[in-house]
């Protein structure tokens, strides 16, 4: 154990806290956006256009079927494009947001469709916008769902974050790579495994505290 | 107050096109309780989702209030379909809102500002008895109480029609009887026209004064309800009456009592 490690660990973790922030933020939104028009967009959604279903459908699974360390460096260009570098953290947000948006859309989706369609059928009924059946009926009704799904996406954005380590974006992924596996450091090594253990725990509770309480509000059990 | 005519209706299958409603001619009269009853899967669903256009017909007219249904689109069918409420067997509440959300989801769709959707929603909560609910999640409510938010719901704008698919399917004979008796306390204080589908001869006999027997997609009787009683005619209506005597023989006083 040497000296350098408390702040080599240190800011390896501030590091993969400002990708992880940031990459799940930017993911959020566009799988948001993808997951949200998937569902209306079906045929027999609240705006259907079956067209642009296919595609988008067909993109996300494009985008999905390619291993994220290659889609990775398939990114690099346009973060070079947007960020002005390939190297370094604020690239790697680049690439794991658009890494990770369709996996988000897909989980979005999923809790989405978890809503009974009576309950937007009663909607319906009632005259209201296809907006307003988004908003205030689709969104809502799912919302225990879709923070137990958001949750399981951001850990694996942690994941990736320490996968894209590898290829030089910083944080405690490449920590591990640099010390512990090319320089023989195992102190780094363990620190930086406890340290990603420990993100993922709090996310996990968090998460879960969050479902469970709005789960509470809504049927005063479970 | 509704026309129907003509009405054809059929779905895309696997199998090729299920015919599902056929030549289909109804008139239901302003302030009338109109039923609609027919076996499993005669179409008594198809053609009520069709009257507020949750079901596109492929030909034929239906006209609510005067406004042609079937040739609406975008804002103006909202419009008309804040004209005819809704009520459903699964009551299909919205289980992130409270009641008082509920009932005033229909409001703020239409445009109600704060105070004046307060008021309505204290107003209708209180003629459907659940004046001590306002902050209570649906999931806490039962199925009779249930029912009664979705009642609330289908009328806080006041419509002209209101429409019930099963809405009491779901409940026992007690709350079944209550919840007719609010739908009939409803028709006469707001003179409410509803249409009723239910596969009960029991509910029919309560509240309807006219009704149709639907079979295989198509009317195969329309009329009276005591004509349907005592000169059954279609086969559908002749089973029913069969089946309502045989039980209310079998235990005649227990159903008396529900239907007093
Ligand atoms: N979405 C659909 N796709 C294909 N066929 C359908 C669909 N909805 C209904 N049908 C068919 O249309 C016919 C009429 O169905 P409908 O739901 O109107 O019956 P119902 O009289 O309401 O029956 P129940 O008493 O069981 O509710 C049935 O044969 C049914 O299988
Ligand atoms: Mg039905």
């Amino acid at each position: 154990m040497k000296e350098d490690m408390v702040e080599l660990l240190w800011d390896g973790l501030l590091q993969t806290l400002y990708m992880v922030a940031w990459s799940s933020v930017f993911a959020l939104i566009l799988g948001a956006l993808l997951g949200i028009t998937l569902v209306v967009t079906e045929k027999g959604g609240v705006l259907p256009v079956p067209r642009l279903n296919r595609v988008i459908s067909t993109a996300i699974n494009g985008v999905r079927s390619i291993p994220f360390i290659i889609l990775i460096v398939l990114l690099l260009p346009l973060a070079r494009l947007i960020v002005g570098t390939s190297l370094g953290p604020t690239a790697a947000i680049v690439s794991l947001s658009i890494g990770a948006a369709p996996f988000l859309g897909r989980i979005i989706e999923s809790a989405l469709r978890e809503v009974e369609p009576g309950k937007i059928e009663a909607a319906k009924s009632v005259g209201a916008h296809p907006l307003t059946i988004i908003t205030q009926v689709i969104v809502p009704e799912a919302l225990p769902a879709l923070v137990r799904g958001v949750t399981i996406a951001v850990i694996s954005i942690t994941e990736f974050t320490a996968v894209a380590g590898a290829i030089g974006a910083g944080g405690l992924g490449s920590l591990a790579i640099r010390f512990g596996y090319q320089r023989f450091r195992t102190d780094i090594l363990l620190g930086t495994v406890l340290l990603i253990i420990l993100i993922v725990q709090i996310l996990q509770w968090s998460g879960d505290y969050i479902a469970r309480s709005i789960d509470r509000k809504r049927y005063k059990s479970g | 107050m509704i026309v129907v005519r003509e009405l054809n209706k059929s779905y895309a299958t696997r199998d090729g096109k299920v015919s599902a409603l056929q030549d289909i001619n109804l008139s239901i009269k302003k302030g009338e309780i109109f039923g609609i009853i027919g076996a499993s899967g005669a179409g008594k669903s198809t053609l009520i989702r069709c009257l507020n256009r949750l079901e596109q017909p492929d030909s034929g007219s239906v006209e609510v209030a005067g406004t042609n249904i079937t040739e609406l689109k975008g804002k103006e069918l909202r419009l008309a379909r804040r004209r005819i409420g809704m009520i459903f067997q699964q009551f299909n509440l919205l289980e992130a809102k409270t009641v008082y959300g509920n009932v005033a989801f229909p409001l703020r769709v239409a445009g109600f500002s704060k105070q004046e959707t307060r008021e309505r929603v204290h107003d209708i909560l209180e003629l459907v008895g659940l004046s001590d609910k306002l902050n209570v999640y649906p999931s806490q409510l039962s199925g009779g109480q249930k029912q009664r938010v979705g009642i609330a719901r289908a009328l806080a704008v006041e419509p002209d029609v209101l429409l019930s698919d099963e809405a009491t399917s779901a409940l026992d004979p007690q709350t079944t009887y209550s919840i007719l008796e609010l739908l009939q306390d409803i028709n006469r204080k707001l003179n409410l026209t509803i249409v009723l589908i239910t596969h009960e001869m029991d509910v029919l006999r309560h509240i309807c004064v006219n009704a149709a027997v639907i079979e295989g997609g198509r009317i195969v009787e329309n009329g009276p309800v005591e004509q349907l009683f005592y000169r059954p005619e279609s086969e559908t209506a002749k089973q029913f009456v069969n089946i309502f005597n045989y039980y209310k023989d079998a235990n005649g006083a227990e159903k008396a009592a529900i239907l007093r």
